[in-house]
């Protein structure tokens, strides 16, 4: 079992009327055998928590800290993160033409392992898994992100998770813009990835739909930076019929 | 928002009549250049000096390889290549390069020859003496073959070549600029692709630290079809130019031109300038050019200009698309945040980029020469 431990995080952004803190102190521990849902409203900071947990060089972090195991994250550089098993499934996967999905894939896994996957029981599983993504074999060949609508944008994210095998996975705002069917699909994905094998997750989203799918042993509600609430799977429930407004008035 | 690489950046412009341009084999037509000129604007012409000099000298290129059964090379005057119906130069360096070339080098591949194996001919330079050279390549009818010229070594070298397609035969030329630095090559690569028959023309910069080639297709009879390709990659202080012209001089031909290059570095250049002309005869045409290239790192600047001329409605199609983009932030975080390190992750996306014009070569010595040179390219990135 491995531990991610934040620890009073605060995050910068540069914008055009200049810096801006989004993240203001932010506390949270998960292990890899949890699932968090992390929900706020718009501009509460849960995507500034995606891709400052990653690594991404917009967003600065001034003070704090992020463990995994007791190794500093944030020392890391974003592909060394990776390898440490951290793994981001973005809201926006950008386009990588003249690359195929089954060469990224390949790259991306002896990346993260050091050394090439064994053919044969990675193109089982590969196929496996785009089966259970009920993703048509063709879509290997093709260019990544190339042309994807969004929810196989999102499929193919998710695909990722499972090919690598990372220790937690974030996902951010992963239930935007799929319809019922495909979200059965992408929760169910997460959920064989989890069954495989200890994969803690930070589910950031804005709604409580996902999580009829995948269940979170925690929720934490997040408002202007900080973790205003956190308490079990009940608590999405109580935000499903009365929303942030009761957050948003005393704050 | 999604981030791609394509961000339109050509504007299509009226050209001021291609086929009004001087053309001739008398270097006393061509005034000499000052750089301000439409089709010289972009070139850095104060580093081309001696090839705008009405001189010649005694310097060649090596030129080595072994040519099959139905294939063979003389030295014949201009006046003999001249009755091929070859196109006269179009500058100034090309009419210099034909005059003081001292004769014609005639590759000629005899009419209903099928060659499965490509021809490679090397030409290598030797030093900074300028060049000139005058090359025909003719092909029989209904014969069949591919023809590789690989420049290397260090040269200043300005040539004409002549391409003369004889009916329904097929041709696929590639000229690889492979220069050491310090080389400068200035082309004018000209094909009469004749009727029903098949041209491609592949063009491949990489080293030297100027190039500039035009390559034009007029047509001499209906049906032809040419297919231009183009992959570069320019380094830091690296001018790589590639111009194409299209005349659609008869009817039911098609031309189809993809230029794709990478740049990185300080002062790293490029330069895609593709003329299509659709004269008035030129009934039931289509034809279609692409130029996108992808900007590595700062400082590095590529033009792109497409020119569409067209005198008649009834054709087939017409078409063109232009853009540069940038390999960004997003790009590299996405690949990276998936566990791959950086100078993969540039590599992965330029062979991703180059991708779709290799696999249209379709040779499989270029493809290996091409990998092995790109990686090359790569690693001497300035990160």
């Amino acid at each position: 079992m491995t531990t991610l431990s934040i620890k009073d995080l605060h995050v910068s952004v540069e914008t055009e009327s200049g810096t801006k803190e989004i993240l203001k102190g932010l506390t949270l521990d998960i292990n890899s055998t949890e699932t968090h849902a992390i929900m706020g409203p718009n501009g509460s900071g849960k995507s500034t928590l995606a891709y400052a947990l990653a690594g991404h060089p917009r967003y600065e972090v001034t003070s704090g800290t992020v463990t995994l195991d007791g190794e500093d994250v944030l020392e890391m550089s974003v592909d060394e993160r990776a390898k440490a098993g951290l793994f981001l499934a973005m809201q926006y996967p950008v386009e990588v033409p003249g690359v195929t999905v089954t060469n990224f894939l390949r790259t991306a896994k002896t990346a993260v392992d050091g050394e090439s996957p064994k053919l044969r029981t990675w193109t089982k599983e590969l196929s496996q898994a785009m089966k259970d993504l009920r993703m048509d074999p063709e879509f290997a060949a093709r260019s990544v992100n190339d042309g994807f609508s969004g929810g196989e944008k999102k499929r193919h994210e998710i695909l990722q998770l499972r090919m690598l095998k990372p220790k937690f996975a974030i996902l951010d705002e992963t239930d935007s813009g799929l319809d019922v069917d495909a979200l059965r699909v992408v929760s169910e994905g997460v959920n064989a990835a989890k069954e495989g094998s200890d994969l803690g997750v930070l589910l950031i989203t804005h709604y409580t739909r996902i999580l009829q799918y995948i269940r979170p042993d925690r929720v934490h509600v997040l408002i202007d930076g900080r973790v205003a609430e956190s308490g079990g799977a009940e608590l999405a429930d109580r935000l499903e019929s009365e929303g942030y407004d009761r957050f948003l008035v005393s704050a | 928002m999604t981030q791609t690489l394509e961000t339109p950046t050509g504007v299509p412009m009226l050209l001021n009549g291609r086929q009004d341009r001087t053309r001739s084999f008398d270097v006393a037509d061509f005034p000499t250049v000052n750089g301000r000129e439409e089709e010289w604007r972009f070139t850095p012409v104060k580093r081309l000096a001696d090839f705008f000099e009405d001189a010649g000298t005694d310097a060649k290129l090596t030129v080595s390889g072994d040519l099959p059964a139905g294939v063979t090379v003389e030295t014949i005057d201009l006046e003999a290549a001249r009755a091929h119906g070859i196109l006269e130069p179009e500058d100034r360096p090309a009419a210099i390069a034909a005059a003081r070339a001292g004769g014609v080098t005639h590759y000629s591949i005899s009419a209903d020859t099928e060659l499965d194996e490509p021809v490679i001919i090397r030409a290598n330079g030797t030093g900074d003496d300028t060049v000139h050279a005058h090359t025909l390549l003719t092909i029989g009818a209904n014969a069949k073959a591919t023809v590789v010229f690989e420049h290397e070594g260090r040269a200043r070298y300005s040539e004409l070549f002549s391409i003369v397609v004889g009916d329904g035969a097929s041709l696929t030329l590639a000229s690889l600029q492979m220069w050491e630095d310090g080389s400068v090559h200035l082309g004018q690569h000209d094909a009469l692709v004749g009727k029903d028959s098949s041209y491609r023309h592949i063009a491949v910069s990489l080293g030297g630290d100027v190039v500039r080639l035009n390559s034009n297709v007029r047509y001499a009879g209906p049906g032809g079809e040419a297919e231009l390709l183009g992959l570069y990659f320019s380094d830091e202080g690296q001018h790589l130019e590639h111009r194409t012209y299209i005349d659609h001089n008869t009817a039911k031909a098609t031309s189809d031109v993809m230029y794709k290059g990478a740049l990185q570095g300080k002062d790293a250049r490029s330069v895609w300038v593709g003329d299509v002309l659709i004269r008035p005869e030129a009934l039931g045409i289509d034809t279609y050019e692409l130029n996108r290239n992808l900007i590595l790192t700062e400082g590095a600047r590529a033009d792109s200009v497409p020119n569409l001329e067209i005198e008649t409605g009834d054709i087939e199609g017409a078409g063109h698309a232009s853009s540069t983009g940038r390999f960004d932030e997003e790009h590299l975080f996405y690949l990276m945040s998936r566990g791959i390190p950086e100078m993969e992750a540039r590599r992965l996306v330029v062979r991703g980029f180059f991708h779709e014009v290799i696999q249209k070569i379709g040779i499989e010595e270029i493809e290996t020469v091409l990998s092995e040179k790109i990686e090359e390219e790569l690693s001497r990135s300035v990160l």
